[in-house]
């Protein structure tokens, strides 16, 4: 593949939470429109990884560009690459104080100065696409957790983003409720978006992902196509994980 | 009848124990009213052209209340120029009444009290309205107690959340650490020394010639004072704001400012509504200590009212006066907290 498109360009990135070495060596080139599906034990470092790439942690070592823009001190650069790059939370994070409406027009109005009219128009097409528009005026307390997750992929999708991060958007769900969300994941995969999906759901990474990668102890252990690295895997930690997940 | 007293047994009497504990709280509200009612309503004079009536009827004067009303309410404010006064007295009660609709809950209200206490402050002193000027050193009573609390109330509170936010900064060590030693120092000190300094060593430290007036001192000093304790409150509401919030709304795109405004301060503020109006109460009944600068604000007027040698003997009427005032302030304003609360609460309830 041709380096250009490489979305992402992370060389030798490494991390220290005070003495705990949480990433190490960490090399990873993601493409313009993959799909990559990040998994592994808890604190294997995966969640770390990505809150990386929009700055929500700062990595110590190494170097890691986002859309050809370096991630590092440059506060109106990391401002500049958080408008590119989306991220859904495991625990949502919708803002509880504004509606639904509100919560997708803030960004837009105030990162992008977009007209409040054109940012409503937007957030309403968004919702129509998480298939939610009837809840617009709703606080996000009133919503169910599938339904706050969808609005928060609507929340993100308003910013227009080349990029999209899950952090896990499934795993503080009720189980009859990750379906909707996955759902509308799928949609976005097969439009073209690219995604970053750190998650234990093997079925969406079997129908969407390019790529899946697992992680254990801070380093990057195995990566392939879904379907070698499903029936296939090399690695011994991958097999002893993947038998314990599904 | 048998209605109250099953009332009465269910309520008052519902086991041996408590029953003694009611019966003796009962009796004790029975003495105290048994002597203050006789008092204050069934000898009580209401109308006297001098205190001599007073004396013989034995009970409270509250004709004396009456003959120094205008002293209690606007001090040494000139009589003729007095229709100012009850302007200001208006405007603050027409502001009362505009903020009790829920509709004007928003951010503008707080524009709308600075319109209001500056025009009160124009009107008061006259000189820019082209009416006599009127010194504030003539300021008292009531007004001078509304413009020491409204000042105070609304620039502390900006002033606390700012203190707030420089002490929970963690990347600017420095801010962080001044306005650690602000809030600390400022709520390590009683609130009479501070205004002891802005009265009497404040001046001492500037040039000669170079007056600021004591209305003024007075009023840095109580911003000061309750900006630093408003600091706490602000940074518990703070702390309860998850960190989840900050993360969303950095991964927007939002700097610090918008970030804070738009997010955590909207939520932050409205989960300490009540300790911030605690805040605000406090204020208000600490302004009674300005007396101590020799300024003649609701306290002082009243004080000075009683110590008139025609009226001399009336000064638990004046204190009951005074008490009634007070009360029915801060009754209003921890009423407007709670219903100002409940209603952000039922907009958002799960």
């Amino acid at each position: 593949m041709d380096k250009k498109a490489y979305i992402i360009k992370i060389e030798q990135l490494n991390k220290w939470f005070d003495d705990f070495h949480v990433l190490i060596d960490i090399n990873l080139n993601v493409s313009s429109g993959e799909i990559l599906v990040i998994c592994g034990p808890s604190g294997s470092g995966k969640s770390t990884l990505i809150r990386c790439m929009n700055n929500l942690e700062v990595y110590q070592k190494g170097s890691l560009i986002v859309d050809g823009i370096y991630v590092g001190d440059n506060l109106k650069d990391i401002q500049k690459i958080r408008t590119e790059v989306g991220m859904v939370f495991q625990h949502f994070n919708l803002f509880p104080h504004l509606t639904v409406l509100d919560n997708l027009t803030l960004g837009p109005r105030w990162t992008k100065n977009i007209p409040l009219k054109e940012a409503k128009d937007m957030a309403m097409h968004y919702l129509e696409k998480v298939k939610i528009p009837e809840k617009f005026n709703s606080y996000p307390g009133q919503l169910s957790g599938g339904q706050q997750q969808r609005v928060a992929i609507a929340r993100s999708l308003c910013m227009r983003p080349k990029i999209i991060l899950f952090d896990e958007p499934t795993s503080a769900l009720d189980p009859e409720m990750v379906k909707e969300v996955l759902d509308v994941m799928i949609d976005l995969a097969k439009e073209g978006m690219t995604m970053l999906v750190v998650s234990h759901e093997m079925g969406f990474a079997k129908q969407v992902a390019h790529r899946v990668m697992f992680m254990d102890q801070g380093q990057i252990i195995e990566q392939n196509r879904p379907e070698e690295f499903f029936n296939n895997p090399k690695e011994e930690r991958t097999k002893l994980f993947l038998s314990q997940i599904i | 009848m048998s209605n109250i007293f099953i009332w009465g047994r269910k309520n008052l009497y519902p086991t041996t124990g408590q029953g003694i504990i009611s019966i003796a709280i009962v009796s004790l509200v029975g003495l105290v009213l048994w002597n203050f009612l006789p008092w204050s309503i069934f000898n009580a004079v209401w109308v006297a052209d001098n205190s001599d009536v007073c004396r013989q009827a034995g009970g409270a004067c509250w004709a004396f209340i009456w003959e120094k009303l205008y002293f209690i309410l606007f001090g040494f404010y000139p009589a003729e120029e007095r229709w100012r006064a009850w302007l200001v007295l208006a405007l603050f009660l027409g502001g009362i009444l505009y903020s009790g609709r829920s509709k004007s809950w928003t951010l503008s209200l707080i524009v709308v009290w600075l319109g209001l206490v500056v025009s009160m402050m124009l009107l008061l002193n006259g000189t820019l309205l082209g009416l006599p000027t009127v010194e504030t050193s003539y300021w008292g009573g009531l007004v001078l107690t509304i413009i020491l609390a409204m000042t105070g109330i609304i620039f502390s509170y900006p002033f606390g959340v700012l203190l707030a936010l420089g002490r929970a900064n963690q990347r600017l060590p420095v801010i962080r650490g001044i306005c650690v030693s602000i809030i600390e120092i400022i709520r390590g000190v009683p609130f009479i020394s501070l205004l002891f300094m802005a009265s009497l060593m404040l001046p001492l430290f500037l040039p000669s010639g170079f007056v600021i007036p004591k209305l003024v001192r007075a009023i840095v000093a109580v911003i000061i004072f309750s900006g630093c304790y408003l600091a706490e409150t602000v940074r518990g509401g703070l702390a309860a704001v998850s960190r989840g919030q900050y993360e969303a709304a950095q991964s927007l795109g939002l700097s610090y400012w918008k970030t804070m405004g738009l997010v955590i301060l909207p939520q932050a503020l409205s989960k300490v509504i009540q300790p911030t109006v605690g805040s605000f109460i406090s204020l208000f009944i600490d302004t009674t200590l300005v007396v101590i600068i020799s300024m003649y604000d609701l306290l002082g007027a009243a004080r000075a009212a009683a110590s008139d040698s025609a009226w001399l003997g009336f000064a638990r009427e004046a204190y009951v006066f005074l008490a009634l005032i007070y009360f029915a302030f801060c009754y209003t304003l921890s009423k407007y907290s709670r219903r100002l609360e409940k209603d952000i609460l039922t907009k958002k309830v799960h």
